[in-house]
């Protein structure tokens, strides 16, 4: 039987995470911003699925016929749901403040500290 | 080296890359095509995975609608390149900084994991829409008619917050 390392599928999903961080840090598009947002779910998503296998391997040796693991492809299924209408309502913020201050630059976003 | 090894290098590669040109590509449209790619390679891992059903929805729901939705609204705004003003230096250096301290704070933590993730396509079938719908439409029905309810407050919310005020411009209907 092959296998892989479970270790690959988390560094994958850390790099992934960390790309996302440091786009939300380094750039001042809003949008940008939310699609790095994206990115980090997608990451935990992954490790989810890995996981969800890796659990499943193990049970698969005792059991041939188990649906060990099923679970976490529903929360990730419930995630891609929530991030689905996240990105709804975030997009609807976005134009809303286009609108407003024509423009998407969140340093000018500042109005609620004055 | 099997086939679904080179096959998880690559799409590793392809995800990583693409994440990278993600953040640091000037312009927006073309953020949002490399995010494109990058959703492309989960698919990819989802399939050698063996869950069929994320990657297909996956393709569907973020390659083909939320990044649709993100162009849309790009292409409503109409941004330039030369739109964006760069954060000072300092500040971008400083978030590579901790973005990198973080993930070695990570990597340090998680990497004595002993686990495997199975690629034998034959075995686990759990990944699969029979399974899953079976599921789904059991023991968790009540999150799946909760998430509806969610959907319908996401499309009303939406509706609320994109109409236009009444005391910024006149309707003209």
């Amino acid at each position: 039987m092959q296998v892989m390392p479970i270790n690959y599928y988390i560094f994958l999903s850390v790099a992934l995470f960390t790309i996302g961080i440091v786009g939300v840090l380094t750039r001042r598009n809003a949008i940008i911003i939310f699609m790095c947002i994206e990115l980090m779910l997608n990451a935990v998503n992954v490790l989810l699925v890995a996981f969800s296998k890796m659990h499943h391997l193990n049970a698969y040796a005792m059991d041939k016929l188990t649906t060990v693991g099923t679970e976490a492809q529903l929360f990730v299924f419930f995630i891609m749901v929530v991030a689905a209408a996240e990105v709804t309502v975030g997009l609807a913020i976005i134009v809303m403040l286009y609108r407003n201050i024509h423009s998407i630059d969140i340093n000018f976003l500042n109005r609620l500290k004055h | 080296m099997p086939l679904s090894e080179i096959l998880f290098w690559f799409l590793t590669a392809l995800a990583l890359f693409s994440a990278l040109m993600v953040v640091f590509s000037d312009n927006p449209i073309h953020s949002v095509l490399w995010l494109i790619m990058v959703f492309f390679a989960i698919s990819g891992h989802y399939i050698l995975m063996n869950a069929q059903f994320l990657a297909i929805v996956n393709l569907i729901v973020y390659a083909g609608a939320i990044m649709v939705l993100f162009l849309f609204v790009i292409m409503l705004m109409n941004m330039n390149t030369d739109a964006e003003p760069q954060k000072s230096q300092w500040m971008r250096i400083a978030a590579a900084l901790s973005g990198g301290a973080l993930m070695l704070v990570l990597v340090a933590a998680l990497k004595d994991n002993v686990g495997a993730v199975s690629r034998t396509s034959g075995e686990g079938s759990i990944g699969l829409i029979r399974n899953l719908g079976k599921v789904l439409f059991t023991d968790y029905v009540l999150p799946f008619e909760i998430s509806s309810v969610l959907f319908l407050s996401a499309m009303v919310g939406a509706v609320v917050l994109g109409k236009r005020e009444k005391n910024t411009k006149p309707v003209n209907n």
